[in-house]
């Protein structure tokens, strides 16, 4: 033994303070300090730019937030926001349940993947959008053709992932559940969709993106109700201030969803990204 | 000692063939290659049984086909009395790399095999406690397989196995990821765990000492064609649990015999 005996070995010393002016200029270089600075930078440029420019190409935030108030006393834009986001409801579960099963079905049936296989390459290749016209040709321009287009667009991502996340459970995985007796829809519902949840969940992450997208885009052309229909007859009348709205409204809703499904996937996904860390 | 004459499991002229790699020339009919050649062996109920051999002598293949996850294609495996096709649920195994869910909790991986067989999770919860007690991981009920050490998982793992109270238990090289320390450790607490048990537990191994410390029997596996070399009796088996074994006098002798015998297989 060599240690003296008098001292207690140390588990922790007390760390060394920060002066002040190194904590200010932590503050200051702080992410969201240069986050706000910059946006605010922009929003006064704007305003100072804005003003000086034809108000039929440009409206500086001012007129922007006058009209938003406008558009809201009037009912306009709560009811524009629920033309559009009853559909996207409606279009996005169903975007979920078809990706999620079409994916299961193609991921654990050979029979199922081979036959499928053709058909989704060929309309992965296709840029949606093009078929759009034809979806509205054959399910109308309302509720049903916006549902239609919003699902032909996003449901690829989830279909993809699902497959991915399938095929990627480890044999050994599965072996756990065969050596406990456990019948094929134990092991299904217990080891293989609980393993595949996180890249299911990076897959809708992705679908709500396109399916915003695919609502404005159905909106685009129907042009009579909605926020994409909003954005189309403002822009027809240069009614530039109040076309800013809808597009604000618009990429409000997507922070918030993509936030909202990102939340989510971390929750779902804990484990996984627990596990890589370890690793 | 647990271990009476009743046989609980009996190899008969068990054999299993693998494909070979695709061969060129296409004149020959395609050949299996022999994994394992009629192994004959008995297995009596309560005890330790070690498979031992060089990589590639069957072991794991053996310890598979018994537990029923790989099909015997010449000769059979009974258990107690019943020839073996599937899984059977009272024989439950211990895996190399653990084999825990990882989105499950300590308790939800050890509660795993009973929610397999349909019992209420008021029932299941008390019993896969209990076992996580048995393995001095009360603490760590609710933590993730990934917060846990290696050494920890795989005590996760032994409780599992135990929830159903098997009769047989399957190992296949469970401590061999381990650290020595935690090896040791883990191999001194499984057997007082067996003990108790009762079980009858056939686990696969590549260390000598492994095999003399834990087992009644090792059963000597030998490389190409993989088959039962011999059936050495541990001599130290009755004393395992008191003290050191190392430190007996037939522990080097029968250590020196096995190794030889490793040896001469032609490696």
């Amino acid at each position: 033994m060599s240690s003296t005996g008098t001292t207690e070995p140390r588990k922790s010393v007390p760390a060394p303070k920060p002066n002040f002016a190194a904590r200010m200029r932590q503050v200051a270089f702080s992410p969201n300090v240069i986050r706000t600075i910059a946006v605010a930078t922009f929003f006064a440029i704007w305003e100072f730019y804005g003003r000086r420019m034809d108000p039929i190409f440009m409206a500086p935030p001012s007129a922007i937030f006058d009209a938003a108030l406008q558009l809201i006393q009037s009912g306009a834009l709560r009811k524009a926001l629920i033309e559009s986001l009853w559909p996207f409801a409606a279009g996005m579960t169903l975007t979920v349940i078809l990706g999620i099963a079409i994916g299961v079905a193609i991921a654990q049936w050979r029979l199922v993947e081979y036959i499928c296989d053709p058909f989704i390459n060929a309309l992965y290749a296709i840029p949606r959008i093009a078929l759009v016209p034809l979806i509205i040709l054959w399910v109308g321009l309302e509720f049903t053709g916006k549902v239609a287009i919003l699902v032909s667009v996003a449901v690829f991502p989830i279909i993809v992932n699902t497959y991915a996340g399938i095929r990627d459970v480890r044999g050994s995985m599965l072996e756990i559940g065969r050596a406990y007796g456990a019948t094929d829809a134990q092991i299904f519902f217990k080891i293989i969709l609980p393993a595949a949840i996180p890249f299911i969940m990076a897959g809708v992450r992705l679908s709500v993106g396109l399916a915003i997208i695919g609502i404005i885009v159905a909106e685009f052309f129907t042009a009579i109700s909605g926020l994409g229909g909003m954005i189309v007859e403002y822009a027809n009348v240069f009614a530039t201030a109040k076309l800013f709205v809808p597009i604000i409204v618009i990429a409000l809703v997507g922070v918030v969803l993509t936030e909202i499904v990102m939340w989510a996937e971390r929750r779902l996904s804990r484990w996984r990204t627990l596990e890589r860390e370890r690793l | 000692m647990p271990s009476s004459t009743e046989a609980m499991v009996v190899y008969e002229d068990v054999s299993k063939f693998f494909p070979m790699r695709a061969q060129s020339g296409r004149k020959h009919r395609p050949e299996l290659m022999v994994a394992l050649d009629r192994v004959n062996a008995t297995i009596r109920k309560g005890e330790f049984i070690t498979l031992l051999g060089p990589s590639g002598c069957g072991k794991t293949t053996l310890l598979r086909l018994s537990a029923g996850l790989l099909a015997v294609d010449e000769g059979r495996i009974t258990i107690a009395g019943t020839p073996v096709s599937q899984p059977r649920k009272d024989a439950c195994t211990v895996f190399q790399d653990f084999g825990l869910l990882p989105w499950r909790t300590v308790l939800a991986n050890v509660e795993f095999p009973l929610e397999i067989d349909g019992i209420f999770r008021a029932e299941r919860r008390e019993t896969a406690r209990h076992f996580i007690d048995l393995v001095g991981l009360t603490a760590f009920a609710e933590h993730y397989p990934h917060e846990l050490s290696g050494g920890m998982q795989q005590r996760v793992g032994i409780a599992r196995a135990l929830t159903r109270r098997p009769l047989l238990i399957f190992m296949d090289e469970p401590f061999g990821a381990l650290d020595a320390q935690t090896r040791e450790q883990l191999q001194e607490d499984f057997l007082r765990i067996w003990t108790q048990s009762g079980a009858t537990v056939i686990f696969v191994t590549h260390s000598i000492d492994e095999a003399l410390l834990l087992s009644d029997r090792v059963f000597v596996l030998a490389t190409g064609p993989g088959r039962m070399r011999a059936i050495v009796e541990s001599p130290l088996a009755r004393e395992r649990l008191d003290g050191d074994i190392r430190k007996h006098p037939e522990f080097a002798t029968c250590r020196a015999d096995l190794r030889q015998m490793l040896r001469s297989d032609g490696a």
